[in-house]
């Protein structure tokens, strides 16, 4: 915690950045997003197993981009973020200073090259109950499966906080806002929450990077991000590409091979 | 008993292929079953899968998506996308529960008539044996007040 | 109103709800759901969660449902068939046990929100048929703060029915409203008569810590006060405040159908999507995060109270504990009670 403030408080004063977005403390036990702008602000940072949120999904936020050059402290699977949304031609490579805590000392990740070295030696783990959620799924059987997911999504109330918490949904306007046509129903039925969550895991296949934001986000309880990790994990496992691994990665889904294969076309 | 149960299917197909090939199939004078609405895309790599889900919302019992055979696409590649589409989309409606049994898949071109009856037929029998769908149906009547 | 003075034992009290159920009447009461708690309709009273502070959703979708169907039409050739749902079937007799009082004070702003001005059938009808059994409050958390905003862990406001906890398994049970009354003599052989009792040794305390009264007078004049900007930084533009929030009442229309049958669906809506206010001119006046913060912080403690005499929180703190971003609405009205200037 105390390098992490230290090294906030070099790059503020230095004027190598204008904002770092961090966690401080939050209500009760919680952290919540920081944005520290000046150098005697640093000592609300902190840095501890609480701190699990996406941050990166400030980085497209106009009223932080209006701040300057930001400076983003990242979980692994930020780091990974990042090179997404990098790859996705929605972040420049120089446009954010990514800090990382390694054995005591904050390393700055500042280039293609030290981003995906970060990355590559810091896949993404699943807890053993995320592990056990989606081992238990793919034992029920397909009917039991629907049953299941009828249920979680019977108490969706379409909030989008798993949409708006997710840094890679960073459309100006989704799909479901969309009423020419609309293709979506953002009524909270049973008809509108399927089609949205079907809509959001194909949105996110091959692009889902795996940091349970959006679980952590849903205000009752879906467990949101086994669906895009599946997503996620089909593209991976079909077309060989995981995301948020390379900055010039051409993502899965806007691209194909000739010899993409299948046994399902007659 | 006879199972008398006559399912309705809506196809997606595209205009440059599959269409053509279904004229075919009539100008033929090849008889077959007339449980299916077409619905014309100008390419498979226009169909959203939301129309499937649409498609089973209103009642359809089956639905079939076909197009060019891979390299003979009228727009070069556009079921080259529809083909990993349809791969990740399969897979996940599995994930959801949703049996993708009663949406088949295929390649005819616009010569291939005789294909096209054989593509209805099979689809129409299995899907008759599989019987109406009624529990995405219904799901989608749920959950207002 | 009434108020009699009775006592329940917690077994009658189950009793009494599993009578309510046989008689054909809807019970929602609080189920657990993993490590969340929320009303729902229940057969077996055995299931009723007592050990909760606040469910996670508002009851206020009793009243006021994420979907509802305000009409439908048919089409037959040239003739249309459009039927009302609000002169449907009557609402279905319902009971909700276990609101707190800040639950049932919201139940309340919301029953004359869609009252004034323009009634609407379709929450009037629910709320005719509705009983509401409310629970008062032995505990709290640090999200609470009804007692800044006029309620108290105690308060009978909104309720037919309010339940205090005493000792020895038992209940005080105060009848509110003549509908609460009538419920209670149907069932009173599970009621003893009490003599009266102070409901506050048995509540718990909750620290009043800002004026409500004085967070309106400072919030007027406020609207380019810098203090927005800042607060709203983390906040990533989702509704769920607004939807687990017990009194906002904010809706959407969606038509949906095909030109032979469809429905007007009424759908909650959040101030706090980046479209709330997008014209079809495509001009958008709350076009950042702090304008729609700004909009939900005023429109509660500034506008609603100006326009209605009704404050627009009851300070359940369901909004701030929902919150993905930890935006904590008892902070920010503490930092516009010290930073915003006297009017």
């Amino acid at each position: 915690m105390q390098v992490l403030q230290q090294k906030a408080k070099e790059l503020l004063e230095s004027g190598k950045v204008q904002v770092v977005i961090g966690y401080g403390e939050g209500t009760g036990e919680r952290v919540r997003p920081l944005f520290v702008r000046t150098a005697e602000e640093v000592s609300k940072l902190v840095w501890d197993d609480r701190c699990r949120q996406n941050l990166a999904v400030y980085l497209n936020k106009p009223e932080i981009k209006k701040m300057g050059m930001p400076a983003l402290i990242a979980t692994p699977v930020v780091v990974h973020t990042v090179i997404q949304l990098i790859a996705e031609h929605q972040l420049k490579v120089d446009g954010v200073l990514t800090l990382v805590v390694e054995n005591g000392s904050v390393k700055e990740l500042f280039d293609t090259t030290s981003l995906e070295a970060y990355a590559e030696s810091h896949p993404v783990i699943f807890p053993p109950f995320v592990k056990q959620e989606i081992k238990t799924i793919a034992e029920m059987s397909l009917h039991e499966r629907f049953k299941f997911w009828q249920d979680e999504f019977s108490r969706c109330i379409k909030c989008y906080a798993c949409r708006s918490a997710c840094p890679l949904c960073y459309c100006e306007r989704c799909i479901t806002d969309n009423n020419q046509p609309q293709w979506i129903s953002s009524a909270s039925h049973a008809q509108g929450n399927f089609e949205w969550h079907v809509n959001r895991a194909m949105h996110l296949a091959g692009r889902c990077i795996q940091c349970g934001s959006c679980t952590i986000a849903c205000p009752v309880g879906i467990p949101i991000g086994l669906l895009t990790i599946e997503a996620s994990r089909i593209v991976g496992t079909e077309f060989g590409q995981q995301p948020g691994l390379k900055c010039d990665a051409v993502p899965a889904m806007s691209s194909f091979k000739v010899e993409d294969t299948e046994t399902f076309i007659k | 008993m006879e199972n008398t149960f006559e399912p309705k299917i809506v196809a997606f197909v595209c205009n440059w292929c599959t269409y053509a090939g279904a004229d075919l199939t009539g100008t033929s004078r090849i008889k077959y079953a007339t449980n299916v609405r077409i619905v014309r895309f100008p390419c498979t790599g226009r169909i959203d899968y939301n129309l499937l889900l649409k498609a089973f919302a209103q009642g359809a019992d089956g639905v079939i998506v076909s197009g060019c055979h891979p390299n003979d696409c009228h727009y070069t590649s556009g079921n080259f996308h529809a083909r990993r589409r349809w791969i990740v989309f399969r897979q996940m409606m599995e994930y959801m529960g949703f049996d993708m049994s009663r949406v088949k898949f295929s390649w005819v071109s616009a010569a291939e008539g005789a294909k096209w009856a054989d593509i209805v037929n099979t689809t129409v029998q299995e899907i008759r044996d599989l019987g109406p769908s009624k529990e995405y149906a219904e799901m989608s009547r749920l959950g207002v007040v | 109103m009434s108020i009699q003075n009775k006592v329940v034992t917690h077994e009658n009290l189950l009793n009494f709800l599993g009578e309510i159920i046989a008689s054909g009447k809807e019970l929602y009461a609080p189920q657990r759901k993993g490590l969340k708690t929320y009303f729902h309709p229940l057969n077996d009273v055995q299931t009723i969660v007592f050990d909760y502070i606040q469910t996670t959703l508002s009851p206020k979708s009793l009243l006021f449902p994420k979907v509802e169907r305000l009409l439908s039409y048919t089409r037959d050739g040239k003739q249309i068939h459009v039927t009302d749902s609000s002169e449907q079937k009557q609402a279905p007799d319902r009971i909700l046990f276990g609101s707190r009082p800040c639950d049932a004070a919201g139940l309340q702003t919301v029953t004359e929100f869609f009252r004034r001005d323009n009634p609407d059938a379709f929450i009037q009808r629910r709320q005719n048929a509705l009983t509401i059994i409310s629970v008062s409050c032995t505990k709290s958390n640090e999200y609470c703060f009804c007692t800044s905003v006029g309620i108290s862990p105690g308060d009978t406001t909104g309720s037919d029915i309010l339940l205090t906890p005493i000792e020895n398994a038992r209940y005080f049970v105060e009848a509110v409203t003549e509908k609460g009354s009538l419920l209670l003599a149907q069932y009173e052989k599970y009621f003893e008569k009490s003599e009266a009792i102070t409901k506050e040794p048995h509540l718990v305390k909750v620290t009043k810590t800002f004026s409500s009264t004085e967070i309106s007078e400072r919030l007027t004049g406020s609207f380019d006060n810098p203090i927005w900007k800042d607060a709203s930084l983390r906040c990533i533009g989702c509704g769920t405040c607004a939807y687990a929030c017990p009194v906002c009442s904010c809706f959407d229309i969606q038509d949906e159908g095909t030109n032979k049958k469809g429905d007007r669906l009424r759908c909650w809506d959040s101030c706090g999507f980046s479209l709330f206010t997008l014209h079809t001119s495509g001009h958008n006046p709350r076009s950042t995060q702090s304008e729609r913060w700004r909009q939900r912080v005023m429109h509660k403690f500034s506008y609603m109270p100006e326009q209605s005499g009704m404050l627009g929180c009851v300070g359940c703190g369901r909004c701030s504990m929902s919150c993905p971003a930890d935006m904590n609405l008892k902070e920010q009205l503490l930092e516009i009670a010290a930073k915003v200037e006297d009017v």
